[in-house]
């Protein structure tokens, strides 16, 4: 099938992320993908667990000292709502409406910008406040990277969003750029499911001692 | 290597291959430079035996020889063992089941060049300021105590090669679940075929824990974290754990393939269908899965407690029950069969023996409260070469010698052949079987020089001699490589005349896009089922048509040298702070630049549209009367 | 336990295997001379799972030699077709029962001595007065030197470790720079010595075994530490116990008064000892800075089999000599070790007087001998 095929929403197939032989293998190799990349937050979860609270002396803070509530569930309700906004702009693609496809990733990326902006706020409290730096300690290094991978994480899905989305404004919906949608929402609903077990991990379970 | 190429310039041909996404052309680029880092490896081992063949010897510093040592098996392992297996997966496995490429024919050349420069930015350390020198397990305390950026170029060097592998193992899962032709079911893969597969899956689930594990020691070691500086909270155990989890399922990474091509080779010179298909398979599946759960046999003196140690210890036992399936089911194969002793296949027969000799030692190291004795001694050594040479290496050069044809359309001589053979095996059981005794003896491992007086001398002096033999025998396949290359005899499809699988009903080499008709498979070993039946050919599953292909490309390359460039910047920018500013000022915007250059890369390929080409069904006709030569 | 380890010896046939591996190495080193309970128990692990393990090699080796001899193809002929045989569900069943019960027989004991060797009830053990009634040594391990710590005894030796036989000796081990790995191969399997955490393990130093290697094992360090990791050895002096315990008590004699020198060149080279500031690092007194201290305590070393270690003397010349080796050569002996100049060691600020005198001084270091 061409790839640059133009289509109406009538033409449109059921699965375009899956129709082309390059659109499959790229949805299978993405699955694929996303298996390696739990295997390594669940590394990094294990070592986050493993140096918890470990710390040089007892003038540093610890978890139960610095985490507070009701910034981390705000930031959890930004990505879980991003999560559905995106399977909406995923509905849309696969209906073939390009303009309410768009519409939704906007909103998507913009809870998702939000997101990022509490958590350079919150990094940033904790920093000032309690002088718990990625150098303070180990448990410092390990609350600093497995937060932050999840972090960088965001960054590039918001930029992998953006990008699509500037790339494609003229062009319209294909069979060639639609497995680059539905991967990329594939992505974020990871993160996001990443960012719940970081919520109940370090955040939830960091509060009870 | 076709006639086409050699009328073509130098610099053509180079740019033929830097800008390649053919996944013959790229196990070309995967042989020659694991090929060469084989070599290097080879030279440090050579040193290691050198100075260890008489006592208190000073042919190297204590110094050089950790290098040496720490080099050897990180060479040996990321850079020669698992990029040749690469080769083979890359040139064989798409022609294996009936492909035109890849799943992922971009990301394949990507894989290669991290892989390349990874290896290359780690053996440059030789000239900058010396290797790294932790031992190729680089334990955390002893490589945050080592001076100099030898650490630092193992961290980085192996990140980037760790990509490499991370989508060449990708890339293999979706080629083999997405792109089999018509007919070819998951139980009629060819053995090979299905070895890449599940060690490609154990390469997706095993990189990521070695992926974090560098990650956590180049931040302690380049941004001041802490996560094994046990005097601000940090743990060095973490590092082990990490490392073994990659590091175990990484042995099976390299002995399932070696497996899968034994398999290939028993069933094609003993003309006869492998013996249990269904549970070599499942006994492979099941090797996989279980090289997941005994990682901490690696730790039993790190002092994990009894019931950690009893757990590991039996799980480590059980996977001899899967690898005893297999030996058994080779050994039937060849019974009843009719055995001709081709170099491939002399390479397989000593396997059986020398790789049971590896299996055993294995299961007595398995049991943990004698491990207390073996463990860090020569007997360690003697086992995992016993392993490594007498599975995977063997394999390899069998590999070599099977495959060289369908690769480069000419056949190495097989007399030289034999006697590569017989001097590497004979070297090889020499070098180390008699360190079994070393190691019971009392001499641990990764020793730099051992007194006299204690008993060690005569074996090791045994022992040098025998990798003096290994060592002429990799030399006579060096020469018959330049004399074959130079004679360069053209072959037809089939050159072993015994073959089953679908490759051998192709050209040596096949067509850039390997089938002009995707074929009809019809059962397991399918050339063979059309031989037995009077074809010279496979039945085709389709008419001729235009076929789709993908367009070559330079960003794989220039990705990768981003990154290589940037390794360098990540790695100075500490003496640049650490001097205040002062000197290695060029290392930021290194860093800076090497980032751009690969983002940009990205970029690039993100934006511009590659809707590859069209080769057309006039062209294809044309090409069938020149004999389906390009 | 142990009347099953007897019956598998005496049910193996290949207990003349044992007897040939036993002539392998020295008896001061080697494991295959077990020469310790701790040792002993392994080495007959060692030797079931060897025996097993040959049982299993013997059957695929016939298999295997029938094979490649009855099936070539200038036997069976160059243009024979084989039957093309699918598999068989009997061997199937066979070969993958058989090799689970050979392995149950092996992985039975296996656990059962992991939990064994790792039993330290003893350690809880206490007498009348509540003091422990094991014998405990706390072990250190440093770039490229061993510290031995008896906390309940009040005295520290460094690289000759002392031991009484025949009883059950607890180490408990770690390390103060990198990770070392503690390992007396005559007498028992190693343990690491991290830097995290203690490791507990106990040895016992079988007496007539020990007489046999002439009452001095070999130690090594078996985890890569850095240059010198393969110099890192040490040495093991086993007692018996009444001489153990006036061993001891020798030790904390000494602790209590400080030693006078022998001679003027001994006096010399104890001034020589203040002025250089060794006493920064090496301390000489049996009591003295145990488990902090930056060298090796030196108050026996004039009854040290070794100088550094390593360095092996016959008299009392040689004995001379080899100390002036070390301290001229140190960095060339054992390179990296920690006697530098970044640690305050000046070798260049020694004349051949000082020299001299503290090579006399540090010969006279003696507490238990005369």
């Amino acid at each position: 099938m061409d790839t640059q095929q133009k289509f109406t929403s009538r033409t449109w197939p059921e699965s375009p992320e899956k129709t082309t032989l390059e659109g499959k293998n790229k949805f299978l190799g993405f699955w694929l993908f996303l298996g390696g990349e739990t295997v390594l937050f669940a590394s990094l979860f294990a070592t986050y667990l493993a140096l918890k609270d470990q710390v040089p002396n007892s003038e540093h803070y610890l978890a139960k000292d610095m985490f507070e509530l009701p910034l981390v569930f705000i930031m959890t309700m930004l990505l879980l709502t991003s999560s559905l906004t995106s399977v909406y702009a995923m509905y849309h693609m696969k209906n073939h409406n390009f303009q309410k496809m768009n519409t939704w990733l906007l909103v998507t990326v913009g809870l998702g910008l939000t997101f990022l902006g509490f958590e350079i706020y919150e990094f940033n409290h904790y920093v000032h406040e309690f002088h718990h730096t990625f150098t303070s300690s180990a448990f410092g290094s390990a609350f600093y990277t497995l937060v932050g991978f999840h972090g960088a994480h965001v960054a590039v899905g918001l930029g992998w969003f953006i990008l699509l989305m500037i790339r494609n404004s003229k062009r319209g919906l294909n069979l060639y750029n639609a497995p680059k949608y539905f991967v990329a929402s594939l992505y974020w609903h990871f993160i996001d499911v990443v960012w719940v077990f970081i919520f109940t991990v370090v955040y939830l379970m960091g509060m009870v001692g | 290597m076709s006639t086409v190429a050699q009328k073509k310039g130098f610099l053509a041909i180079l740019w033929d291959y830097l800008t390649t996404v053919d996944h013959k052309k790229i196990a070309i680029l995967y042989l020659v430079s694991g090929g060469f880092f084989f070599l290097v490896g080879g030279i440090e081992a050579m040193v290691i035996r050198i100075q260890l063949a008489v006592p208190d010897n000073s042919f190297v510093s204590a110094g050089l020889y950790n290098e040496i040592l720490t080099m050897h098996g990180t060479t040996m392992i990321f850079l020669a063992a698992m990029p040749i297996l690469f080769a083979f997966m890359n040139a064989i496995v798409p022609l294996q089941i009936g492909a035109r490429d890849v799943a992922f024919p971009f990301l394949n050349a990507l894989g290669f060049w991290l892989f390349f420069f990874g290896g290359i930015f780690l053996n440059l350390s030789w000239f900058l300021g010396g290797a790294p020198d932790a031992g190729w397990t680089s334990y955390a305390s002893l490589s945050l105590f080592s001076e100099g950026h030898g650490i630092d170029f193992y961290v980085l060097g192996l990140q980037i090669s760790g990509a490499g592998s991370l989508i060449a193992g990708i890339n293999f899962l979706v080629t083999i679940i997405n792109m089999r032709a018509p007919g070819m079911t998951y139980m009629r893969m060819p053995l090979f075929t299905w070895s890449t597969f599940v060690a490609s899956a154990l390469i997706l689930f095993a990189l990521p824990p070695l992926t974090v594990g560098l990650f956590l020691m180049l931040f302690d070691r380049m941004f001041g974290a802490n996560f094994f500086d046990v005097t601000m909270g940090g743990n060095t155990v973490i590092w082990e754990h990490l490392f073994w989890i990659f590091g175990h399922p990484e042995v099976y990474i390299l002995i399932l393939p070696a497996f899968g091509i034994f398999s290939d080779i028993f069933s094609t010179f003993s003309r006869k269908r492998l013996f249990g298909y269904s549970s070599m398979v499942f006994a492979t599946v099941l090797i996989g899965f279980l090289g997941f759960m005994v990682w901490a046999h690696h730790m039993f003196t790190t002092g994990l407690g009894a019931t950690a140690n009893a757990i590991f210890a039996v799980a480590t036992m059980a996977i001899a029950v899967p690898t005893g399936v297999k030996i058994f089911n080779w050994l039937l194969t060849m019974w009843g069969g009719s055995i001709k002793f081709t170099t491939p296949m002399l390479y397989a027969v000593a396997f059986i023996p020398s790789f049971l000799a590896g299996g055993v030692t294995g299961v007595m190291l398995a049991a943990a409260p004698a491990d207390y004795q073996y463990h860090d001694t020569y007997f360690v050594v003697a086992h995992f070469h016993y392993v490594i040479i007498g599975g995977v290496v063997f394999a390899i050069l069998a590999g070599t010698h099977f495959y060289w044809p369908k690769i480069f359309g000419t056949m190495l001589n097989e007399t030289l052949g034999k006697i590569t053979f017989w001097l590497f095996l004979i070297g090889f059981h020499a070098t180390f079987f008699i360190q079994h005794f070393l190691g019971l003896m009392g001499m641990p491992r990764r020793i730099w020089k051992f007194l006299p007086g204690q008993g060690l001398d005569l074996f090791n002096a045994i022992s040098t001699a025998g990798a003096f033999l290994m060592a002429a025998g990799t030399l006579v396949l060096l020469y018959n490589v330049i004399v074959t290359s130079r004679k360069n005899v053209r072959v037809g499809n089939d050159p072993w005349g015994d073959g089953r699988t679908l490759e051998w009903s192709l050209s040596s080499p096949p067509p850039f896009y390997n089938f002009k008709q995707l074929p009809l498979v019809r059962g397991l070993d399918p050339l063979w089922i059309e031989k037995m039946e009077g074809n010279t050919k496979m039945t085709p599953a389709e008419p001729i048509d235009d076929i789709h292909m993908p367009n070559g490309s330079i960003i794989p390359f220039v990705m990768s040298l981003g990154l290589f460039i940037a390794a360098f910047g990540a790695m100075y920018q500490v003496d640049w702070r650490a001097s205040g500013g002062e000197e290695f000022v060029w290392s930021l915007p290194v860093l800076i630049i090497g980032m751009l250059i690969t983002i940009g890369s990205m970029a690039t390929r993100s934006l511009k549209d590659d809707h590859g080409f069209h080769i057309h069904k006039e062209d294809l006709l044309k090409d069938e009367e020149k004999g389906g030569k390009e | 336990m142990k009347y099953g380890l007897k019956k598998w010896r005496l049910l193996s046939l290949f207990s003349a295997l044992a007897l040939i591996l036993s002539g392998c190495g020295e008896p001061f080193l080697s494991t295959l001379q077990p020469a310790g309970e701790v040792a002993q128990k392994q080495y007959n692990l060692m030797i079931l799972s060897t025996t097993i393990m040959v049982v299993v090699i013997v059957v695929v080796a016939i298999v295997f030699i029938l094979t490649i001899t009855k099936f070539r193809r200038s036997k069976v002929g160059e243009d024979t077709i084989p039957k093309q045989v699918e598999g068989s569900h009997t061997l199937e069943v066979l070969w993958t029962v058989i090799p689970i019960i050979l392995l149950l027989v092996l992985a039975v004991p296996t656990v059962a001595l992991t939990y064994d060797l790792a039993d330290q009830s003893e350690l809880e053990e206490v007498d009348e007065e509540g003091n422990r009634t094991a014998l405990v040594i706390d072990v250190r391990a440093n770039l490229y030197w061993w510290e031995f710590n008896y906390p309940d005894l009040g005295i520290v030796t460094a690289q000759d470790l002392v031991v009484p036989t025949d009883q059950n000796v607890y180490f408990n081990v770690i390390a103060s720079d990198v990770k070392h790995s503690f390992w007396i191969p005559a007498v028992g399997g190693k343990i690491d010595t991290n830097v995290d955490n203690t490791n507990t393990f106990y040895l016992n130093f079988d007496g007539e075994k020990a007489a046999e290697a002439d009452n001095l094992f070999y130690g090594k360090c078996a985890e890569l530490c850095g240059p010198s990791h393969a110099l890192m050895d040490f040495k093991v002096q086993t007692l018996a116990p009444d001489e153990f315990d006036s061993w001891v008590t020798a030790m904390q004699e000494a602790a209590e008064e400080e030693q006078q020198p022998e001679n003027e060149l001994a006096a010399r080279g104890a001034e020589v000892f203040q002025e250089q500031a060794c006493i920064a690092c090496h301390a000489v007194s049996p009591d003295d800075r145990a488990g902090t201290s930056p060298g090796p305590n030196l108050s026996t070393f004039g009854e040290r089999s070794r100088v550094a270690g390593i360095l092996e003397h016959d008299n009392d010349e040689e004995f001379a000599e080899n100390i002036k080796e070390w301290m001229l050569n140190a960095d060339l002996l054992k390179p990296g070790n920690q006697m530098n100049e970044t640690n305050g060691y000046n070798k260049d600020a020694l004349t051949d007087e000082d020299l001299d005198a503290l090579t006399e001084y540090l010969m006279s270091l003696k507490v238990y001998t005369e």
